[in-house]
């Protein structure tokens, strides 16, 4: 697309309906990139003109229902599946999957996997650990498990980029991303380096 | 930092823009859920009816939770009374989300709340101005929400509390250091704390409010105040139609700033649950006075 370099500037939203969105724009002004601008999503109209999007950590009911109300749904639908790179870290990992467990109809109804909710149990079995994930070079890096979601099953295409005890926690399909934790919470900003070397891929 | 406290804080983030009701069945709960909750407080009487019952109001039957947790997937949370240990023990034990140690209830301590750095699970205490917010995370609590007067549908006091953590914040954030020991002394706040606001500007967690929102204009009205997210007590199910009235606040506190969208959700809700008024209440009736 661009480089990042040059005078364009980089677009991306961050979906700020509910949940942990101040914290997403937070690691992605400290990447301290000149043409990053960084945008607060709450409704269709802010949809457009966007070079990616991150869809936060939050409550994926809530999050569905003022998606939604707001009639947002079909809008973001059809940008993520005409190419927009997308990133969805634990409610957002919820959105985007064509399947989840115990509901029949999927919100935004995109990514090849099935997911269940609160995977690991209640608050009592959240926890913090460290993963080693393609993409992310050098040391591991130690990310947070907030009552997080596991993937249950994943369609041919889709990579699993990062696993924990075996089980899937990051995986990508064409232009969207998704993490079962949520790297937002460290201080860590190479997950966020790795969404915008994903989106000037495409 | 303690990894566990971490995590407990960080739930709390996730929570924020979010409404979390109160509940007093599964029936309820799944009301509050499909209607966007963020989270549900489950309890045998919602504040209103622990008024008119009077007596002592206790932590709720553990089955009644457990029903409640096995209907819902957002988190669930439950009341213990300020300063009962074992009925902490007895719900973290239960795998629960969070435990409001709340004034809501009759207090089992009038000295002393709970150490909460002992728990594994999150704890949110109420608070009616910074030096009790800072008591209370000083205690271990991963949340914060304002007092307010709950079970009254009467937000002035909530606004009060708000208003009153607000403007201590901004005093401190521009207060020269050496200020700041004193500040601490009047406060009667632990100074690493005080310290720590001074340097941020900000509370440490995340800060709701809570005791006494009725309307979607109430909920809104706190989110333009400052406040991270809302609870929502009698406020939903002693009115006369909870899940439109759920669905409205929902959809007013994620959009606060837009006045039109406000308007429109809280056309046509029917009626709002009665309110008291604060004169009418005795000095044992106010809720807010209880904890230290």
């Amino acid at each position: 697309m661009h480089s990042g370099g040059g005078s364009k500037p980089l677009i991306i939203g961050v979906l700020a309906l509910q949940g942990g969105n101040l914290e997403h724009a937070a690691l992605l002004d400290r990447l301290g990139l000149p043409n990053l601008q960084v945008t607060a999503i709450r409704s269709a109209g802010e949809l457009e003109g966007l070079d990616g999007i991150i869809l936060p950590g939050g409550e994926s009911t809530a999050q569905g229902l003022l998606l939604e109300h707001f009639g947002m749904v079909e809008p973001l639908r059809q940008l993520i599946r005409d190419g927009l790179p997308v990133w969805g870290t634990c409610a957002g990992m919820i959105l985007l999957a064509k399947g989840v467990e115990g509901q029949a109809v999927s919100v935004l109804d995109c990514m090849d996997i099935t997911v269940r909710r609160n995977w690991y149990g209640s608050q009592l079995e959240s926890f913090i650990t460290e993963i080693a994930m393609e993409g992310i070079p050098g040391d591991l890096a130690e990310v947070v498990f907030i009552r997080a979601p596991g993937v249950v099953s994943t369609g041919v295409d889709v990579e699993v980029l990062a696993s924990v005890l075996g089980q899937p926690v990051a995986c990508r399909q064409r232009n969207m991303i998704v993490t079962a934790f949520h790297p937002e919470l460290t201080e860590d900003t190479r997950f966020h380096r790795f969404f915008i070397d994903h989106v000037l891929s495409l | 930092m303690n990894t566990q406290y971490k995590l407990n804080k960080d739930l709390a983030r996730m929570l924020k823009g979010g409404v979390i009701m109160d509940v007093m069945n599964v029936e309820q709960a799944k009301i509050a859920e499909a209607a966007g909750a963020s989270a549900v407080m489950a309890l045998e009487r919602i504040p209103s009816e622990i008024r008119k019952a009077g007596g002592v109001s206790r932590m709720s039957d553990p089955e009644m939770i457990i029903r409640i947790k096995d209907a819902v997937t957002i988190p669930v949370m439950a009341k213990v009374r300020i300063g009962h240990i074992v009925e902490a023990d007895i719900l973290q034990s239960l795998g629960i989300d969070y435990i409001d140690e709340s004034e809501v209830l009759t207090p089992a301590d009038d000295q002393y709340h709970i150490d909460k750095q002992a728990y594994k699970i999150p704890f949110v205490c109420g608070a009616r101005d910074l030096g009790e917010a800072l008591r209370r995370i000083g205690e271990g609590a991963a949340m914060i929400r304002t007092k307010g007067e709950a079970g009254t549908g009467n937000i002035v006091e909530a606004v009060r509390h708000q208003r009153k953590i607000q403007q201590q914040i901004a005093q401190l954030h521009t207060m020269p250091t050496e200020e700041l020991m004193s500040a601490a002394k009047d406060l009667q706040a632990p100074y690493d704390l005080v310290v720590e606001v001074a340097d941020s500007g900000a509370l440490p967690v995340v800060n709701f409010a809570a005791g006494g929102i009725a309307t979607p204009a109430d909920a809104a009205l706190m989110m333009r105040l400052g406040s991270d997210g809302v609870f929502v007590g009698s406020g939903i199910f002693a009115s006369e139609d909870p899940a439109a009235r759920a669905q409205a606040i929902v959809l007013a506190v994620a959009n606060y700033q837009d006045s039109q969208l406000v308007a429109k959700v809280s056309t046509g809700l029917g009626e709002a649950m009665r309110g008291l008024n604060l004169a009418d209440l005795s000095q044992d009736q106010r809720f807010a006075q209880r904890g230290w």
